[in-house]
């Protein structure tokens, strides 16, 4: 049964009005009020109104926000490039290989991260640390004498624990993209003499793009915001854009600034995004 | 291919270990003695446990959490439902527009709409508390209940729904007798995820909770203090516990509310 045009439009916007005005208050509004407030300015309590562009000139001259945009942007697309990387054979073996035990290999995925975020991002202190489990266990094993020191507290350390924290929200959309190749696909080009090489980066890899695609974009997003992985594993040379987002709307009491940082960080973000996509696009349109 | 193959299972079952290092060491360090965490370990305790039942300021963030999660998956879920019937049951302009709008909090950087949302509420002059969380989290909760409720729609035979109307029920009775019944496992579901993902969720929480701190806000606190990380440790314990523990509930219903489907299908 099909109901005419005006009829849906009428009993569709009825229900959906409640969360979409629901999200206009509580995300449009304060999205629109975070791009005005980048433009005015503030004297330690006082708001001042007019419209400038002094702390996008300072967000774009000062070379602190400069290298802090910069280092998010690395260790966000670096922490994207190895969790795609390790997650797609993960991926693959589940679909291809997991048989009767797909559903248990998912589960077994998914456990470990229901453990606090928080906690575990602490936890990798305690493994990559000094005193920690991982220089505890090479000094076991007599590899080294001394403890290791580059381990914590900097950028790599920010993108191992970032792996480490976002590996299921790319496993699980590319393997949703290997479980929708048709099989026969693949018993056709083995007919046709295909290895299973050519079989793997002619059929399967542009495929499962959609996935991958995917994959990176739920990463990279929202990690070249993070807060707490930078603060508790990046040490000084690991902070990242967050951080100083989080100082200037408190410590130094410069909000404006902050939502500067705010709208440029979303800006470049959205950018690459939009580049990333276009330059795959081809993947996405075909299937 | 069944060499390709076992490197591909070595590499499986080693990224696997990867993935539980962090968690296995939490029960590891909640039940050692020593105070310091890191290997060798001293001897088996269950005084971190214990430790946890006499932190006045932990019980008052668990309240607050609790308020928070209940609140913010019971609202989120609401709102969910509605964006997901309406989605996938009728077909209208401007649907595909608003959805994608209302679903971003998904991949939005945290900190953007928490740090958004607490310039308007310094704006308004509202002081901030639970409720400021409850909203924040609710925003950011009913992504992840149209993505639950959004299968269990979908899943949804239209037939039913016109023999309904066909015998006479009004459209509140058809939802009410016909659509709800069919649909409260996904509704469950939602509402178990909704309440953990809240009870975890840091950044808005961090922003917009004022003195009314909730459990990963306390958590977070707790981090400065060396003396206080074992217990801490028994916490995360004691939360992996009940996260697994409402997951396993929401699969369950889940799952039922694909039976129940299944069942009316095939008597058809």
């Amino acid at each position: 049964m099909k109901f005419t045009f005006n009829n849906d439009t009428k009993k569709g916007w009825r229900l959906l009005s409640i969360p979409f005005i629901f999200s206009l208050l509580l995300l449009a509004a304060p999205l629109t009020m975070m791009f005005l407030l980048s433009f005015w300015t503030q004297d330690y309590l006082t708001l001042d109104k007019t419209f400038t562009f002094k702390n996008y000139i300072e967000a774009a001259t000062q070379p602190v926000y400069k290298l802090l945009f910069t280092r998010s942007l690395i260790i966000s697309l670096t922490a994207t490039f190895f969790t795609v990387l390790l997650a797609f054979p993960m991926a693959y073996f589940i679909s291809f290989h997991g048989g009767e035990r797909k559903a248990l290999w998912l589960f077994l995925i998914t456990i470990p991260f229901w453990t606090s975020y928080l906690i575990r991002m602490f936890l990798w202190k305690v493994i990559l640390g000094y005193n920690g489990v991982l220089n505890s266990f090479l000094i076991w094993l007599e590899m080294i004498t001394e403890p290791l020191t580059f381990l914590l507290y900097n950028a790599n350390a920010v993108v191992l624990a970032l792996t480490h924290g976002w590996a299921p929200f790319a496993i699980l959309p590319i393997f949703v993209s290997l479980e929708k190749i048709d099989r026969s696909l693949l018993e056709a080009s083995t007919d046709l003499g295909d290895s299973a090489i050519d079989q793997f980066f002619r059929i399967i890899l542009p495929l499962s793009a959609p996935g991958v695609i995917g994959a990176a974009l739920i990463i990279f997003i929202p990690t070249v915001g993070d807060y707490i992985t930078p603060k508790l594993v990046g040490g000084t040379d690991g902070l990242m854009i967050a951080n100083m987002i989080q100082v200037q709307f408190s410590k130094a009491n410069n909000a404006p600034l902050a939502a500067a940082l705010s709208v440029s960080s979303l800006m470049i973000v959205s950018f690459i995004s939009i580049v990333f996509v276009l330059f795959n696009r081809k993947y996405l349109r075909r299937y | 291919m069944s060499k390709s193959s076992k490197y591909l299972k070595i590499f499986a079952f080693t990224y696997l270990i990867f993935l539980y290092a962090p968690t296995l060491l939490l029960p590891i360090f909640s039940f050692n003695k020593s105070q310091i965490i890191a290997f060798p370990l001293t001897g088996f305790s269950f005084q971190w446990f214990e430790a946890l039942l006499y932190q006045d300021a932990l019980h008052d963030a668990l309240k607050n959490s609790l308020i928070v999660a209940i609140s913010s998956s019971i609202l989120a879920t609401i709102l969910g439902t509605l964006a997901s019937r309406a989605t996938t049951r009728y077909d209208f302009k401007g649907k595909q527009a608003s959805l994608t709008f209302i679903l971003a909090p998904l991949i939005l950087p945290e900190i953007i709409v928490g740090v958004s949302l607490l310039i308007v509420l310094i704006q308004l002059g509202i002081t901030l508390n639970v409720w400021s969380v409850i909203l924040g989290h609710t925003l950011l909760l009913t992504p992840f209940s149209i993505i639950i409720m959004n299968s269990a729609f979908n899943n949804l035979d239209l037939s039913l729904e016109e023999a309904s109307m066909d015998l006479g029920e009004n459209q509140f009775g058809t939802f009410y007798r016909v659509i709800l019944p069919l649909v409260l496992p996904g509704i469950i579901a939602s509402l178990l995820i909704g309440f953990t993902l809240s009870l975890d969720e840091f950044i808005i929480a961090f922003f917009l909770t004022g003195t009314d701190t909730t459990l990963p806000v306390y958590i977070w606190a707790q981090f400065r203090f060396p003396k206080k990380l074992p217990a801490t440790m028994a916490l995360g314990t004691i939360l992996l516990i009940v996260s697994l523990m409402l997951l396993s509930l929401s699969e369950y219903f889940r799952r039922r509310s694909r039976m129940l489907e299944d069942s009316i299908h095939n008597k058809n």
